[in-house]
């Protein structure tokens, strides 16, 4: 999921909110899915599928009908509430007791959590490499450029508007997969829990490329995976030390504003430094 | 080469701050012809390249290039023949990528992008010479980042970006005005070396009426919108900076007006 908020936030330059929607509505769909018999891979798949349609609507609305990013976003992701009502019928579905992505793994003697971890690490290295093939690629440096700066890229022939488009797509239908994999772990679906997604992601994000770099293309995306993990572990270690649970969106949205903001403190510091050294 | 036939364009339509920035502009460049573009501020002369960038569409006239009809293509479609340099050298590359990528986006404008590896070997070694030829030691540093090079580095670039595939067209839009004298004077001599080897059909902005009378084999004076002037050949060799400002009070009836042209 933080790949998936990194991809719009940081290589196209938008905070896209659509993906509060989408993980939910990839939550929706593969607890629908299996719910119905199908089989868990299939209805992962589906719920890939469907992000990308969510990605492709926000980047309609913003690159043809001229609205802005934010609230292309906002647009998307109100609309997919409805739409991930109707397609659940009621506002939370149980997985109980239902074959899951984790079922072959908990056949082989693994426990749930184990499981758990085991595909969900299998599936981010897929992820990994497959993001950092396509990003080397002609078409994944163009999307690059044209985060980077539009107008560049159009001057050397990129059609901008196909890919801000291209690059919501993946970016949904990765975060809508990642909702098909949560639902599947806890086993339980919930129209509500793409709620504070995106500051999550976010939160990941730049946690990763603060401790970790952010030097190579390769060392990001890996960051970005030990940003999501020590993201986690710090909420776990702040739970245990007895914070309450209803606390928590908030020490999220501190911690990210915190982190944004840090650039910015670093730049007032400076010219005390200087000072500082000056005056030796 | 290019034609440009009456073109219009106004800025604002419809309100207070309605402007015309073009009327009735009509030029025709021939293969190798290497224009100066001087004239006041809001004189049309960025705006003119625009147009025929495709940043801004015409409200009438037609532009073509190699007798192909443009007026209607979106700048990305026309970036196969045309090559820009931006007065900011901050416009003309993408900062957070490696010189060798800027270099890579370059190569391949004009042509469909695939899934193909973004950048080969062989490419890497032609990217290499090119870049010596600039004489930067811009060839060593192949995968820094572009933001950590200096303004007048950057701007080399991007001169070697549009150039790098043969464009059809060069506009270049005040590309040494952000740049310290020494520095500009550098870009603008490469930029020259760059025309003359290519032959390449050229239309440069500029502010500074020296550089204007010193590049290029035609210069063209523009007054709201307008052109005024249009000198070429063998008079452009013998023109005086104090020849054109009489020529342009002549042709405007205005004294010439813009502080920067005047004090460069």
């Amino acid at each position: 999921m933080t790949i998936g908020v990194y991809i719009t936030y940081r290589i196209l330059d938008i905070a896209d909110l659509s993906v509060e929607g989408s993980i939910a509505m990839g939550a929706a769909i593969a607890a629908n899915m299996i719910y119905s018999g199908m089989n868990p891979f299939a209805a992962s798949c589906l719920a890939l599928a469907g992000g990308m349609a969510a990605g492709l609507v926000t980047g309609l609305l913003h690159t043809k009908l001229k609205i802005p990013a934010l609230l292309s976003g906002i647009l998307t992701m109100i609309a997919l509430y409805s739409v991930n009502l109707r397609i659940m019928g009621k506002a939370n579905l149980s997985l109980l007791r239902m074959d899951t992505v984790y079922t072959p793994f908990e056949e082989m003697g693994l426990s749930h959590a184990n499981s758990v971890t085991l595909f969900g690490f299998l599936c981010v290295m897929g992820v990994v490499g497959i993001l950092y093939w396509f990003f080397g690629t002609e078409i994944g440096c163009a999307i690059r450029a044209t985060g980077n700066n539009s107008q560049m890229a159009r001057a050397q022939g990129i059609n901008t508007n196909n890919m801000i488009i291209l690059g919501l797509v993946i970016s949904n239908g990765l975060v809508a997969f990642s909702g098909a994999l949560i639902c599947q772990s806890q086993s339980f679906a919930d129209v509500q829990m793409g709620i504070g997604s995106i500051v999550i992601g976010l939160a990941s994000v730049i946690i990763g490329e603060v401790l970790f770099g952010k030097k190579h293309f390769y060392t990001r995306l890996l960051s970005l995976v030990m940003g999501a993990i020590t993201y986690r572990v710090i909420i776990a270690l702040v739970l245990r030390m007895g914070m309450p649970a209803n606390d928590l969106k908030m020490f999220t949205a501190i911690t990210v504003a915190v982190a944004l903001s840090l650039p910015v403190f670093r730049t007032y510091l400076q010219p005390f430094k200087k000072s500082i050294k000056g005056g030796m | 080469m290019l034609t440009i036939n009456g073109i219009y364009k106004k800025f604002n339509i419809g309100t207070v701050n309605e402007k015309e920035a073009l009327t009735n502009v009509s030029l025709t460049l021939e293969e190798g012809d290497f224009v100066t573009l001087i004239g006041g501020n809001g004189a049309g002369k960025s705006t003119l390249l625009n147009c025929v960038a495709g940043v801004h569409s015409v409200d009438q006239g037609s532009i073509l290039i190699d007798s192909n009809d443009v007026t209607k293509l979106s700048e990305h479609r026309r970036a196969g023949s045309i090559g820009r340099v931006f007065q900011d050298p901050m416009m003309g590359t993408a900062a957070n990528m490696g010189i060798e990528e800027n270099l890579a986006l370059a190569f391949r404008r004009g042509q469909n992008r695939s899934l193909k590896w973004g950048i080969t070997h062989k490419e890497r070694e032609h990217y290499k010479e090119s870049l010596s030829q600039l004489g930067l030691g811009l060839e060593d540093r192949l995968s820094s980042k572009v933001g950590l090079l200096s303004g007048g580095q950057r701007q080399a670039l991007t001169l070697l970006m549009a150039t790098l595939v043969r464009p059809k067209i060069l506009l270049l839009d005040e590309h040494t005005a952000a740049l310290d004298p020494k520095t500009a004077e550098k870009v603008l001599h490469l930029s020259d070396k760059y025309i003359k080897e290519g032959n390449l059909t050229t239309m440069m902005v500029t502010h500074n009426m020296v550089n204007a009378i010193q590049y290029g084999n035609r210069l063209i004076m523009m007054h709201e919108g307008r052109i005024i002037l249009d000198i070429r050949g063998e008079e452009k060799q013998k023109l005086t900076v104090e020849d054109l400002l009489k020529r342009f009070g002549k042709a405007s009836g205005e004294v010439f007006a813009n502080d920067r042209a005047l004090l460069s």
